[in-house]
């Protein structure tokens, strides 16, 4: 395993499996709750709030996570009192909030961010001290959802009996798009929008099939997505190829195959 | 004195300047099996959703068991139209049930749910609609009817004192309807039950007051057929049609009930 011996490289499967750990849990609730194109439209608009950081001179971090969570609550506040067109408003703040953050780079003098980065990310550049952030949130995310698993696993199966027992779905539905905001801005950075959205999606899809509960989907789902980042990593190594790119094809390739295969017997 | 587990007074409800509900009086008292019969779209789910607190009615004022409604979801067992349960959610029947043991409250969703007792709650529930076989399959194995009976179970687990379902016939072949509707009779004996559907034949047995709701809403003390009921029902121009061509010789309780007094004539 001389691959090992690269500090980027251990770092880069670090930042892999947390994100994995984040996108099991996460993605499990996001597809079982029917809330992907919502969970597309937070990663996309977040990157107004990297150009806001860039033009205001502010660090990226913060500035990036109040924006998007701004966005997200505005995304799940639009869900909620205004369901027929929801989808639509959605769209709608998805593209605002790119080309804000496109326009933004643009004005800011002197700095040339590459957009390309920001969509698949740079997970063989991860920092240290990125991996103690995704440690952090990894712990607050488990919590949260661990504390509230029983609520959450109402909502996601029938919301609307959910209310008629005085179930408080509206505040789980705040909750939990807040961590699908917070869990991708602190993942985009490292793998880029387009792996958040593969990973939030394709593992629990696959997993949904095979799994007779939430939290054994959460599990499957967060192993699933482990094999896929450790082997696309491997992959982008061997191959000489971009490693964000080469975990989604991991991905893509497995979730056309999970379709051959046998799925769970009655 | 006779208690009222229902109290609607003067509720009307219109969405985007469409009347709904016009008007609306209703007092169901303890112990009723009440049938809430009428046309697609006549208003007479959203009349149970606003008993639910789901939806706010416009005008009037809404008691359910004593308190707002909405705020007595603890006592309330509901069975949902045709639930929108995805194909493949990750569940068991058992753990379908116990879902009906949520009660309201922010302490009620933390967790993973109680222990044994409640596992031998949900058997009972499913041994009453003869589903106790099934509890470990997966939920999304069973049959359009075979669900509903575990969405009962899931109604009544927590031995509510008001029973509402919506159009518990629906996705269910004959055969079981009839020993869907000695059940519920059977239930009546325990609570109150309030049951909204499209279908005069569920006036078969059990039934004890009728509500027509097409808009405005009539009350029927004892459950007789009338012409109004199936020109609601099938949409008949001026004479009442029925839907029953032809009665022939045997044994099928076909039961043709006198007129009401208040009705003119036809």
């Amino acid at each position: 395993m001389d691959i090992l011996h690269f500090e980027f490289m251990r770092n880069a499967l670090m930042a892999g499996l947390l994100a994995s750990l984040i996108c099991g849990i996460i993605g499990t609730l996001v597809v079982v709750n029917r809330i992907v194109f919502i969970s597309g439209g937070i990663a996309h608009a977040s990157y107004g709030g990297v150009g806001l950081a860039f033009f205001l001179g502010l660090p990226v971090l913060p500035v990036t996570t109040a924006f998007t969570l701004c966005a997200a609550l505005t995304m799940a506040l639009v869900t909620l009192r205004a369901r027929e067109r929801a989808d639509t408003v959605i769209g709608v703040i998805w593209a605002a909030g790119m080309a804000l953050g496109i326009i933004l780079l643009d004005l800011t003098p002197g700095y040339n961010v590459d957009l390309m980065s920001y969509l698949f990310g740079s997970i063989l550049a991860v920092p240290r001290s990125d991996l103690w952030i995704m440690a952090g949130l990894a712990c607050v995310v488990t919590g949260l959802v661990l504390t509230f698993y029983r609520g959450f696993l109402v909502m996601g199966f029938d919301e609307e009996f959910a209310r008629s027992r005085g179930v408080p779905v509206d505040m789980l539905y705040f909750l939990l798009i807040s961590m699908v905001g917070l869990s991708v801005v602190m993942i985009i950075r490292v793998v880029g929008l387009i792996l958040v959205i593969a990973l939030l999606t394709i593992p629990p899809f696959i997993a949904e099939r095979r799994t007779r509960s939430l939290g054994s989907m959460m599990l499957l789902s967060t192993l699933l997505s482990g094999f896929f980042s450790v082997s696309g990593l491997a992959l982008s190594y061997l191959a000489d190829i971009t490693s964000g790119a080469s975990i989604i094809a991991v991905a893509s390739v497995c979730f056309f195959i999970s379709f051959l295969l046998p799925q769970k017997q009655a | 004195m006779v208690e009222h587990v229902i109290e609607i007074d003067g509720v009307s409800l219109s969405f985007g300047g469409v009347p709904v509900l016009e008007n609306i009086s209703l007092a169901v008292e303890r112990g009723d099996f009440l049938a809430v019969l009428g046309p697609n779209g006549g208003g007479k789910s959203t009349l149970l959703k606003i008993i639910l607190g789901l939806i706010k009615p416009n005008e009037g004022s809404v008691r359910v068991l004593g308190s707002s409604a909405g705020e007595a979801g603890g006592r309330i067992g509901y069975l949902p139209q045709h639930t929108h349960v995805s194909g493949s959610f990750p569940i068991s029947v058992l753990d379908a049930v116990r879902m009906g043991m949520i009660r309201p409250g922010l302490r009620r969703i933390a967790g993973f749910g109680g222990g044994r007792d409640e596992v031998d709650r949900a058997r009972r529930a499913l041994e009453r609609v003869d589903m106790l076989e099934h509890e470990r399959r997966a939920l999304a194995a069973l049959s359009g009817g075979q669900m509903q009976r575990v969405f009962i179970a899931r109604a009544v687990v927590d031995n509510p004192e008001l029973l509402l379902l919506d159009e518990p016939t629906a996705s269910v072949d004959s055969a079981s309807r009839n020993s869907l509707f000695r059940l519920l009779a059977q239930l009546n004996k325990e609570m109150t039950v309030i049951m909204v559907s499209h279908d005069i034949s569920s006036l078969a047995s059990g039934v004890k007051s009728v509500a027509c709701v097409n808009r405005t809403l009539h009350f029927h003390k004892a459950p007789e057929l009338t012409g109004e009921m199936f020109k609601m029902g099938y949409g008949g121009e001026g004479e009442p049609c029925c839907p029953v061509e032809l009665v022939t010789h045997g044994d099928v309780p076909h039961r043709v009930l006198g007129r009401h007094q208040d009705e003119d004539g036809s």
